[in-house]
């Protein structure tokens, strides 16, 4: 994976396939002890004890199409090569949390990317779970409600191409004010 | 300065797309569309599929094509990756591979537009999955 955006992108695939209703995806800057903190959490059907086990095992999947699932162990070795550390809980029927925290000035830290194209990607496609998006720097917060988004727009849906670029424009100038660091 | 954009102006937004949206659910029969799904886990994303996926909606939007663009998960063709299935309305669905933004938009002015196949479509007996 080449930036934070993407990984943000992938696990949260994985929640979409446990069935989530809805998905927590926090970006939290801590200057304080220099952390970077990711945490992507779901409601979805969650895992047992041995497949919580196993999900970090490059070799393990649950799919069928192949036999390797890197998703998840690869944003370990990330965190791990910043000095951060990985952490993966879950309760079967109840959802799974995933939170990555990364050495924030550690010179292997990747950038964060387009994280305003993960979030388009996931908040406009169509029968896509309510997501609940949140970025805290030290400059501020922002949050921004995927089912406040659905109420304000009534019968129309957020694929629409208008309400796509109202949303772009939307989170490029809120996390612009909070400064989001790269 | 000017005042950043909040949810509350979405309400404006919504009075304005409600009079177009009228316009477009005539034709928005899903099996009368070209549908785009592109390959969205580990492998495509770290291939480049959410710039493809990007440039898809963004580039059909803008030349005023109707079209269905969804996600789908890993077809087990990682080494081909980013890898689109494109379903034109009739036909049986088409997965290529390999496809960056520049494929992208051959795809769509080739493939969508004027119907004609192009290279690198994986030839082997396919069958949709549903995630």
């Amino acid at each position: 994976m080449k930036d934070l955006s993407m990984h943000i992108l992938d696990i949260a695939q994985n929640s979409i396939r446990a069935m989530a209703n809805l998905i927590r995806i926090d970006v939290t800057e801590r200057t304080s002890n220099d952390q970077l903190i990711i945490t992507i959490t779901d409601d979805g059907t969650g895992m047992s004890p041995e497949q919580l086990k196993q999900a970090i095992d490059p070799f393990y999947t649950s799919r069928t199409t192949r036999k390797v699932g890197l998703g998840l162990s690869l944003l370990k070795q990330n965190t791990e090569m910043t000095g951060g550390f990985f952490k993966l809980e879950s309760t079967p029927g109840k959802g799974t949390r995933v939170t990555a925290t990364f050495g924030q000035s550690h010179i292997d830290r990747p950038i964060m990317g387009d994280l305003v194209g993960t979030l388009l990607i996931l908040f406009c496609t169509p029968d896509n779970p309510d997501y609940l998006f949140s970025c805290q720097t030290p400059s501020g917060t922002y949050s921004l409600d995927t089912r406040e988004a659905k109420k304000m727009l009534g019968n129309i849906p957020l694929s629409h191409p208008d309400v796509r670029t109202f949303l772009k424009e939307m989170i490029e100038e809120n996390l612009k004010q909070i400064q989001i660091s790269e | 300065m000017n005042k950043i954009k909040s949810l509350a102006d979405l309400k404006k937004l919504q009075s304005e797309v409600q009079s177009k949206i009228k316009l477009r659910e005539n034709g928005n029969n899903s099996e009368q569309l070209v549908q785009i799904k592109v390959s969205m886990s580990t492998c495509g994303i770290a291939s480049g599929a959410k710039e493809t996926l990007n440039y898809f909606i963004e580039e059909l939007e803008r030349q005023g094509i109707n079209a269905i663009v969804t996600q789908t998960g890993c077809m087990g063709y990682c080494y081909a990756e980013p890898t689109i299935e494109l379903t034109i309305p009739g036909k049986p669905p088409i997965v290529y591979g390999y496809v960056t933004k520049t494929k992208a938009k051959e795809i769509i002015e080739k493939h969508i537009k004027l119907n004609e196949m192009l290279d690198g479509i994986i030839p082997i007996a396919y069958s949709s999955i549903d995630n």
